[in-house]
């Protein structure tokens, strides 16, 4: 057994049909010559010596050329994260060596030479999976065998390896998928990047289905939606975000005028009941599926397929319209019940920890060994309850792990680099609601005496936290309390923390979304809805903007009309702040400004009639103003 | 013979090729076109007529009580059984595309 073989009877069935297109470089492969590569491949996998095949690089044709390859020369596929930090790759690739390492010609320096790592470019990877191999060669079938190492983003400092031996990926993919069962001419879009468990699933399931692939590496919605059309699209998988943007940039129009997309299905994160229904409406003729899976489970274990998204929007009832953000029933191969903390099975309605048994669920790490119990049930840590007819509805992680935009994150890592910073005496993080990315990182955070609690701080937590984390991790709001809840036994009480983050407050940024932000690398310029508007942003010695709490900040004045006590609080000691604001009554503004010692330069015009009125940088330099060339709503 | 999920099976008489999902355990007579199937590959015989309707890529096969499931990973002429009881194509319940 051996996912090699589910290529091994596409390339039977019908090899000469196209099997990748790589929609960034416009080539494709054919069931056949993908099984040519493969082979080639192996045997220079073999002759390296290598026993891990470690993937650097976005969608393009090497991936599953490498995949499948990896798979026939007997060694775990491991796909690497590359939009982690330098030192994070290093740390992951010492853990897969020897390894046999393919990437972009761009990074190839980086790691040619290294002890331990037989490189590959993209390039000179495809050139020799193109002349083709000895396809008599003998094969592994050992079911045993582990076809793919994916480090999960992990709950703990350390990834953890999930290992996913072949026998856990056919058994999914015989068990789910149908042999041929795609027409000729159907084509999904996959833009899940290759280190993601719905990449590896979409890879094994289209091909063994004969559904044409089409690569998109780099999403973002107006590719995604240029792309489906020019391809003429028939199934895709998104997660929550994506269809989130999807549905934002097609804003205005009555369909997305793409009858050609049969199905589209998600997953991957908790998805938001006004973005599905706005995108039922904006794809009428299109089937919505929701799958929920785990990469420990090789994918998808439940499902709400399109009858019941259809039954859902149609019904009258609360009950009926919730199903919508159910996860649907369990796979044929796949039993789950929900458990308390002891293990208990636990009746409809009530929450507990999601547990999985079949075929397919490995719940296996590499050093930590098996977390399935003796008679096969793997605890996701994932939360949620069934309703009475056994639809699962998710409630968050068993153990309150934040997942943003699909990525788990640990809220105790992120409070242990905060609580390196000299000023902070004790700081809790949570996951908050968010419509673009599910949850958001939010911090409560004490600081110690005599240290000012303020704007400035906030940006400087944030810019700390993002010189250590990966941005993901950086808390898009952190509020100062005078202290945080724990309980008898000195456990902090993060549910608490959460409801008090999560209760009303003046808050523009839920009364007044952003409407809109540029790159949010290079941002200057921030437009709050129904304002008039604030602009605002800190300079940093990087030249990085941090941004969100300071635009909060601003906008939070601009909503209370400007009160002048307000601005000199949060100009006062703050000379690096520079704070644009364009209103109706800009002159008021000036001499309330002048009449408290700030220095203010006179008003001057500013863009749709408005004038304006800032204060210098440190420099003394205005900084400079960007009007949005596009309407472009996401980073 | 002793079959386990994962093991590849070749018939000696036609290009059939099984790979066993699910077993029983002990000795299972699994058969393509009438003689025992096996590892090595054809010796070139024919199917013989009770078990010459062919075999097709991509199905699953069950017996009569469904302890012994098989895909079939490449087509042929002869058809499986084991003994003299034939194999049956189980019906897929079709599931919506999920990745």
């Amino acid at each position: 057994m051996n996912t090699m073989m589910l290529l091994e009877m596409a390339a039977g069935g019908f090899g000469s049909r196209t099997a990748f297109t790589d929609a960034a470089s416009g080539e494709s492969i054919t069931y056949q010559q993908l099984y040519d590569a493969a082979d080639a491949v192996a045997h220079d996998v073999r002759a390296s010596g290598a026993t891990r095949l470690a993937m650097l690089d976005v969608s393009n044709l090497a991936v599953p050329i490498a995949l499948f390859g990896s798979g026939w020369a007997g060694v775990p596929y491991v796909p690497i994260n590359y939009r982690l930090t330098a030192n994070e790759i290093d740390a992951l690739l010492a853990r897969v060596t020897p390894a046999y390492l393919v990437t972009d010609a761009e990074r190839l320096a980086n790691f040619e030479g290294r002890d331990g790592l037989d490189v590959r470019s993209r390039p000179a990877f495809l050139d020799l999976a193109r002349a083709g191999g000895d396809p008599h060669e003998q094969r592994s079938m050992d079911p045993e065998d582990v076809g793919v190492l994916l480090f999960t983003s992990g709950t703990t400092g350390t990834p953890k390896a999930a290992v996913l031996r072949h026998k856990h990926l056919v058994s999914y993919i015989v068990g789910s998928v149908e042999f041929m069962s795609a027409a000729e001419d159907e084509a999904t879009l996959v833009c899940v990047p290759p280190y993601h468990i719905a990449g590896i699933a979409a890879t094994l399931s289209s091909v063994y289905a004969g559904r044409r692939v089409v690569q998109l590496a780099n999403f973002s919605a107006d590719a995604w939606i240029e792309t489906a059309r020019a391809e003429r699209i028939t199934t895709a998988f998104v997660v929550p975000t994506m269809l989130a943007r999807i549905v934002a940039a097609l804003e205005g129009e009555a369909t997305a005028g793409m009858g050609h997309l049969q199905s589209l299905s998600y997953g991957g994160g908790k998805m938001p009941l006004k973005v599905i229904e706005k995108a039922i409406a904006l794809f009428p003729d299109t089937d919505f599926t929701n799958a929920y899976g785990l990469t420990e489970t090789s994918s998808t274990i439940t499902v709400l397929g399109p009858d019941e998204h259809r039954a859902a929007v149609a019904a009258k009832d609360e009950a009926g319209r919730r199903r919508l953000v159910s996860v649907g029933v369990p796979l044929p191969g796949i039993e789950l019940e929900i458990r308390d903390e002891d293990g208990r099975a636990l009746p409809a309605g009530q929450r507990g920890e999601i547990h999985v048994r079949g075929e397919q669920v490995s719940g296996e790490y590499e050093d930590r060994g098996s977390t399935v119990d003796a008679d096969g049930w793997f605890p996701t840590r994932d939360a949620g309850y069934q309703d009475a007819d056994g639809y699962l509805f998710l409630d968050g992680r068993a153990d309150d792990v934040i997942v943003r935009g699909g990525e788990n994150m640990s809220p105790g890592e992120i409070e242990d680099v905060l609580l390196e910073h000299a000023a902070v005496a004790d700081a809790g993080v949570v996951g908050v609601p968010s419509e673009e990315w599910g949850e958001a990182v939010a911090s409560a955070v004490v600081v110690k005496p005599e240290v000012p609690a303020n704007p400035a701080l906030v940006a400087e937590l944030q810019a700390w936290v993002k010189a250590r984390m990966r941005s993901s991790r950086v808390p898009e709001r952190i509020d100062f309390w005078p202290e945080l809840p724990y309980n008898e036994t000195g456990k902090l009480l993060r549910r608490e923390v959460k409801a008090k983050l999560l209760r009303p407050q003046r808050n523009v940024h839920a009364a007044y979304p952003l409407l809109y932000v540029q790159d949010m690398e290079q941002s200057r310029a921030f437009y709050c809805d129904g304002l008039g508007f604030a602009l605002t942003q800190r300079w940093d010695p990087d030249g990085v903007f941090s941004w969100c709490s300071l635009a909060m900040e601003g906008a939070r004045i601009m909503l209370q009309r400007a009160e002048p006590d307000d601005v000199a609080a949060l100009a006062k000691g703050h000379s690096d702040i520079a704070l644009f604001f364009l209103c109706d009554n800009v002159d008021a503004l000036y001499d309330r400004f002048r009449s408290r010692g700030i220095d203010v330069a006179p008003p001057e015009e500013a863009f749709y009639a408005m004038r304006q009125v800032f204060v210098k940088d440190p420099d003394g330099r205005r900084i400079c103003f960007e009007h949005p060339t596009s309407k472009s709503r996401a980073p | 013979m002793d079959l386990a999920a994962g093991k590849r099976l070749k018939s000696a008489v036609c290009t059939t090729e099984i790979m066993v999902i699910a077993a029983p355990d002990g000795d299972v007579d699994i058969r393509c076109g009438g003689s025992p199937m096996g590892e090595g590959a054809s010796n070139g015989g024919s199917p013989s007529g009770d078990f010459a309707s062919g075999s097709a890529i991509g199905k699953r096969y069950v017996n009569g009580d469904g302890s012994l499931e098989v895909l079939c990973v490449k087509a042929g002429d002869g058809s499986l059984s084991v003994g003299a009881d034939a194999l049956n194509v189980k019906d897929a319940k079709k599931l919506p595309k999920t990745d």
